[in-house]
């Protein structure tokens, strides 16, 4: 439910110096019209009174019902009925009040037509704010709803890119060490605790969204641990990152992606030893960091971004809502993958 | 009298748990352990085995791809460590495969099975059949794989030009010239991309990309001609299917 308008201290502030200023206004009115000033201000009271009753019953009744927009007539219906309740009221009570005073009588007859137009506009005015402010209030409540989900299903997404494991990797990974078991334990051992320290890494929550580059590189070693022992000696890799770049920041686990994806593309493509190939440089503001790996030309024609890249370009478009900072680039036999991460 | 096996995995601890489990079966002999499709090939074709345990995913070729180039492949045991579709079409064709990692129990039982199903002959069809639908599967067709002589031949499929029937096989020809794969031109019709490859003839598939121009040929006929000048023959029923795609 919408706030009411009377909830805030400066709404209530402007409506009471409103109605003071309308208040005044009226009885100036009045004793210009030649009415005594003791007069003028009992009128004025009573009508302004009760006008201001109406307003608070208005607010009141748009608090629980608020017409859709084609049922605006309603509310024209509505101030037109309060307006003579209000009217009627007024003459009640001053006709109570100088029954013996047929100057003023006279007067109020006369007047009455003007009081019941003005008095008509200014709760017309009044509605017509109450109504913007409630329109208001429910906008901003279901924008704030959308913002909400909004962020909701943004953040899932990236959780859910972030942890993305591929089954090939943990069951293979797991095949391995169940040949190590027999062979060679204490490798085996090993090989336990890396996976777990990995697979701990990527069910983390969004508390650390944001990892320093030193973080996220020991982190890649541990998988490249893996993939090394499963792989053997065809599995080479070279990681050249300047020790002045390791607190340059970067969105937790992006790397192991762009790894993953360059040493499958190598391993695969080719049945010789490769060397992966990571680099981090400073360009301006950004950390850039490439990714090579080898490929076949004769054989693989590499398209576009293609492979496991699109979880990294769907986070990077997430995270900073750009799409220019996953490039691929093909030289000779050498698949080239580039990142650039804005530093704030 | 000893059984002849082969292992075949690119991972080096892979092929020898499967060693050390081969080991509790005195008439199992290992005769080689190859890392890639083509040492693969090779050794199949050397030592011809009774039995190969065959890694799916695997370098350049994978393992559906190297015994499609094998005339008459042995006996085999997929062992994988994911791949839903593989085991999809496993279930399908009644054929065992090891789940990495699997226990020497797991393993005995495959190796049971083979044992029984050694003495019927149904092993062989059931394997035809299992490439067959394998073949249908997305990353297989985005190459085909042939065997030129002592080499084999990876083909994007978008460097193909145009298929040719040529009675058991189909002729794929490229810019090298042609090279022979043993499949039908219905096998080709139905794994191609139709947007991209159209039977223009009974005996044709053309590369859409490859097609310059379209000129009459004798009455009702038409050729494709392509950018290498090649001619393709367009049929009375193909010409309507080729305007339309071309969208001429």
């Amino acid at each position: 439910m919408a706030n009411s308008p009377l909830s805030v201290v400066r709404f209530r502030i402007i409506f009471s110096i409103c109605w003071l200023i309308i208040l005044a206004d009226h009885i100036f009115l009045l004793k210009w019209f030649g009415l005594s000033w003791n007069n003028a201000i009992i009128d004025s009271t009573v009508n302004i009174a009760l006008l201001i009753l109406a307003c608070l019953l208005v607010i009141m009744m748009l608090h629980y019902y608020l017409p859709q927009r084609e049922k605006y007539f309603h509310l024209v219906t509505w101030c037109i009925l309060i307006t003579i309740i209000v009217i009627l009221l007024t003459k009640l009570i001053l006709k109570n009040i100088f029954a013996d005073d047929s100057d003023y009588l006279a007067f109020f007859s006369k007047s009455i037509w003007v009081r019941s137009s003005m008095d008509l506009l200014m709760l017309g005015c009044f509605v017509l704010v109450t109504v913007i402010w409630y329109n208001w209030q429910d906008q901003s409540e279901q924008e704030g709803r959308k913002q909400d989900a909004e962020k909701l299903a943004k953040e899932a997404e990236l959780f859910k890119l972030r942890q993305q494991l591929q089954p090939h990797f943990l069951f293979n990974s797991l095949n391995s060490i169940n040949a190590l078991i027999g062979s060679r334990p204490q490798e085996a051992r090993k090989m336990v605790q890396q996976l777990s320290d990995f697979l701990r890494g990527t069910i983390k929550k969004e508390e650390h969204q944001w990892v320093t580059l030193k973080e996220e590189l020991q982190y890649l070693e541990l998988y490249l641990d893996i993939e090394k022992v499963r792989f053997g000696h065809r599995l080479s890799t070279k990681v050249e990152c300047d020790e002045s770049l390791n607190e340059m920041r970067l969105p937790a686990l992006l790397l192991q992606p762009v790894m993953e994806n360059a040493i499958k593309f190598g391993l695969y493509d080719t049945v010789d030893e490769i060397e992966i190939g990571l680099k981090a440089m400073k360009e301006e503001n950004n950390l850039v960091i490439t990714v090579t790996n080898p490929f076949d030309p004769e054989t693989s024609a590499p398209k576009g971004t293609g492979f496991g890249l699109q979880s990294v370009q769907r986070r990077l478009y997430l995270l900073f809502a750009r799409n220019d900072l996953l490039n691929t680039e093909v030289k000779e036999n050498i698949f080239t993958t580039t990142i650039k991460i804005p530093q704030s | 009298m000893s059984s002849k096996v082969i292992i075949i995995d690119d991972e080096p601890l892979a092929r020898s748990i499967v060693i050390e489990y081969i080991q509790n079966f005195p008439d199992l002999v290992v005769s080689q352990v190859c890392s890639n499709g083509f040492e693969g090939i090779k050794a199949i074709q050397q030592y011809k085995p009774d039995l190969i345990i065959l890694d799916i995913q695997m370098p350049k070729i994978n393992g559906f791809e190297m015994l499609e180039l094998i005339e008459n492949p042995p006996a085999v045991i997929f062992a994988t460590a994911f791949d839903e579709y593989a085991i999809k079409a496993f279930d399908a064709h009644a054929i065992d495969y090891l789940l990495k990692p699997f226990n020497q129990d797991r393993f005995e039982k495959a190796i049971k099975k083979w044992r029984e199903q050694k003495n019927n002959s149904a092993g062989d069809k059931q394997t035809k059949q299992l490439l067959d639908d394998v073949s249908l599967t997305a990353p297989q067709n985005e190459r085909i794989v042939i065997k030129d002589g002592s080499k084999i031949k990876i083909i994007p499929i978008q460097d193909v030009h145009y298929l040719e029937a040529a009675d058991d096989f189909v002729k794929v020809f490229t810019k090298e010239g042609y090279f022979l794969k043993n499949k039908t031109m219905s096998h080709f019709e139905q794994v191609l991309d139709p947007s991209q490859f159209v039977r223009s003839h009974r005996s044709y598939i053309v590369n859409l990309q490859q097609i310059t121009r379209i000129d009459p040929y004798e009455k009702d006929n038409h050729v494709a001609v392509l950018r290498s000048g090649a001619k393709v023959p367009v049929s009375r029923t193909g010409y309507p299917k080729l305007k339309s795609i071309l969208g001429l």
